[in-house]
């Protein structure tokens, strides 16, 4: 298992779990969020192929209400 | 009558913007837009969580979005959110709000133009969220902003048009459109805003919090509308005419 | 940047400004009445035809917005002529170089004994003239004569030729505050005509001298075109204009306004657009209505009962204790005067009166930071 960091709480991955991987295990739809990992934004179509790795910290962001 | 509205190379028909924060609930939201004509609305960015569920399936397709950078205490923090923005694939506005006074919920006028800088340079279409000061204003349209948004009164309290005097300032001086956000809570605020000669209004308390908020949010849509009319009519005045004669002509009674 | 010359060539359009003159209606004048902030056409309606009938209105107006924004306050300044000596050819002028006078050029320190004069009468608010001889009234000149008579004023201005960038930051230098320059007409053709030959000639580099010495830091600039040369809605409204552009481009600078109107002189000249009081008035109202926090500056070319009667509308700024003669303080002279004087009134006169009808005459407005002014009278 990975430790990883989402949203600043610690989750655990299994090894070689993608960032889609992330998204959808926190019920969240890939196609409406935007995820950082250590800060860099990883772009839409690489969720699949971005493996995370030990100690990432990810940052899964959507749009909510606001004014 | 031709009134072209152009925002970031952007032409609008309607001078109403809404928000989408504080809904009793989401689903108002496409009823909400479509009762006030509004085409720019307005979003937040929070990391997906329990409470925090996503806004982007209330949105109706035509409409643009505008996020905000609500959250964000200094410009980096802005700018952050503006690439994370943009990252999402909804387009380049975006809303400076650089807050770190959760007190009294002012912007930061120094790292909001800040902000502006950075992002304006990346290709973004800025639309900073300000005090209306003339010296922040300015600061920001050098560094590119597309338009200003200066807050009536305090964000979300409702209050109307506190800075007036100063909204006035800006609209005599600014070359860009001047967008007056935050604190109008009245169909009547956003009229007068807009018959002092403002180019737009944001709305998002003013219309979330009416008890019925799809027919406040009409009535705003009506309200920005005939306060643009009335600008473009041109007020009469108090003040009245007299061919004077000499008798009554204390000033000028001394030329022939 | 776009200078002066290129904005107002771009919107400079006779026949339109001529059409909507014609068009102009009572309704439009109590709109632009009625209007806190004008933009330039509301200028315009002002200074049309339409809008003299209601000259009281005006009046009203501009004395309303002079007590808001400077009270019942009159500056008072006077002029120093330090040289005559000029090579130009300006058709109206007393001091052009067909006129085989006796010229008069002082010395630095002849200036500063006409200078010492001047201050001991109480001015604290001098302008320094001369005719346009750049061979001899050099720039050098021109900053030796004012760092030489700093000590004595809390501001001095300069009426000169049209001086370069860095002669402008030499002028700041040295300690002057105030710029004036006449354009005289805002027509490029009329301009050509009436100064045919010699430096004036070139009408746009004397166009733009304003924002050369805004750019040099200069704290406030002076306009005026010479009313009569043209008609008041091209001439009238291109100064106000320029003012109204300066403000805009320095937005920290002082913008004023002088409201020459030509005057006989050695030399005959027919005024082509005579300026009868009535159209005078509604001018220097209507410029005071567009531009309300602009001073507005009333030489002794006028008369003191007209002068009496602007500054209770909306002069703010007047001269006195004047002598348009070369060295007419110290040595008596025979220099003939670049223009016949028509108030003569002393400093002490023209304070006296200006209390009589319950305004302060001000001898000292402000003080330059940089001036050493520490001279006590007496």
């Amino acid at each position: 298992m990975l430790n990883i960091t989402v949203n600043g709480k610690a989750f655990e991955a299994p090894e070689g779990a993608s960032v889609t991987d992330v998204v959808l295990s926190l019920k969240a739809d890939p196609a409406k969020v935007v995820v950082e990992r250590n800060r860099e934004i990883v772009p839409k179509d690489a969720f699949g192929q971005t493996v995370v790795a030990d100690g990432d910290e990810i940052e899964v962001i959507q749009f909510v209400g606001g004014g | 009558m031709e009134d072209k509205f152009v925002l970031g190379g952007v032409e609008l028909t309607s001078r109403l913007f809404i928000g989408t924060g504080k809904y009793r609930s989401d689903d108002l939201i496409p009823k909400v837009a479509e009762a006030s004509g509004s085409e720019v609305v307005t979003v937040a960015m929070r990391r997906v969580d329990a409470e925090h569920r996503g806004i982007m399936g209330h949105i109706p397709a035509h409409m643009r979005l505008l996020p905000n950078t609500s959250g964000a205490r200094t410009a980096e923090e802005a700018v952050r959110l503006a690439r994370i923005a943009r990252a999402a694939g909804c387009g380049d506005w975006i809303k400076i709000e650089v807050i770190n006074d959760t007190i009294r919920l002012l912007p930061d006028g120094y790292a909001t133009a800040k902000a502006t800088e950075i992002l304006a340079k990346e290709g973004f279409t800025v639309l900073p969220y300000i005090n209306p000061d003339l010296y922040v204003a300015r600061a920001c349209v050098d560094a590119g902003a597309a338009c200003v948004m200066p807050l009536a009164s305090p964000i979300g309290t409702n209050r109307g048009l506190r800075t007036k005097e100063m909204i006035a300032v800006l609209i005599d001086e600014m070359k860009v459109p001047v967008v007056v956000d935050a604190g109008i809570g009245r169909p009547s605020e956003a009229c007068e805003a807009m018959e002092m000669g403002a180019d737009a209004c944001l709305v998002n308390t003013g219309i979330a919090s009416a008890r019925d908020a799809v027919e406040m949010a009409r009535a705003f849509g009506m309200a920005v509308r005939a306060g643009r009319i009335a600008y473009l009519a041109g007020f009469g005045g108090s003040r009245t005419l007299e061919q004077g004669a000499s008798a009554s002509s204390p000033l000028t009674g001394f030329l022939r | 940047m776009e200078t002066f010359t290129e904005y107002w060539a771009a919107c400079n359009d006779r026949e339109a400004r001529e059409q909507a003159i014609a068009r102009t209606s009572a309704e439009d004048v109590a709109w632009a009445l009625n209007k806190e902030q004008l933009e330039p056409a509301d200028f315009l309606t002002l200074l049309s035809p339409a809008a003299a009938p209601y000259l009281e209105n005006m009046a009203q107006r501009a004395k309303e917005l002079t007590n808001r924004y400077f009270g019942r306050a009159v500056n008072i300044f006077t002029p120093l002529y330090i040289s005559d000596v000029c090579t130009n050819h300006c058709r109206y002028c007393g001091f052009k170089v067909e006129n085989k006078q006796k010229r008069t050029h002082l010395t630095v320190d002849e200036a500063y004994q006409e200078a010492l004069a001047i201050w001991k009468q109480g001015f604290q608010d001098i302008l320094l003239l001369t005719g346009e001889a750049p061979g001899i009234s050099t720039p050098e000149y021109i900053a030796s004569a004012v760092r030489r008579i700093k000590p004595l004023f809390a501001s001095i201005g300069i009426e000169v030729y049209s001086l370069t960038d860095e002669q402008y930051a030499l002028m700041v230098n040295a300690g002057v505050n105030n710029m004036t320059m006449f354009q005289e007409t805002y027509n490029p053709e009329l301009y050509k005509y009436l100064h045919p030959a010699g430096p004036k000639s070139v009408y746009e580099f004397r166009l733009d001298a304003p924002e050369r010495a805004g750019r040099a830091g200069m704290r406030s600039l002076g306009l005026g075109a010479l009313l009569g040369l043209e008609e008041l809605w091209h001439d009238g409204f291109a100064t106000g204009l320029h003012a109204w552009w300066l403000q805009r481009r320095f937005p920290g600078t002082d913008i004023g306004v002088s409201i020459p109107r030509i005057c006989s002189h050695e030399g005959f000249f027919e005024i082509p657009h005579e300026l009868d009081d009535r159209r005078f008035v509604q001018y220097v109202t209507a410029l005071r209505i567009f531009l309300p926090r602009d001073t507005i500056t009333c030489s002794s070319r006028e008369s003191a009962d007209m002068r009496n009667h602007l500054m209770q509308i909306c002069v703010n700024r007047v001269s006195a204790g004047v002598s348009t003669a070369v060295g007419g303080r110290v040595k008596s002279t025979e220099t003939p005067p670049q223009f016949d004087i028509t108030d003569s009134r002393s400093v002490e006169q023209m304070m006296a009166d200006i209390a009589s009808f319950g305004y302060q005459p001000v001898i000292k407005d402000w003080e330059d930071p940089t001036c050493t002014s520490t001279a006590k009278a007496g």
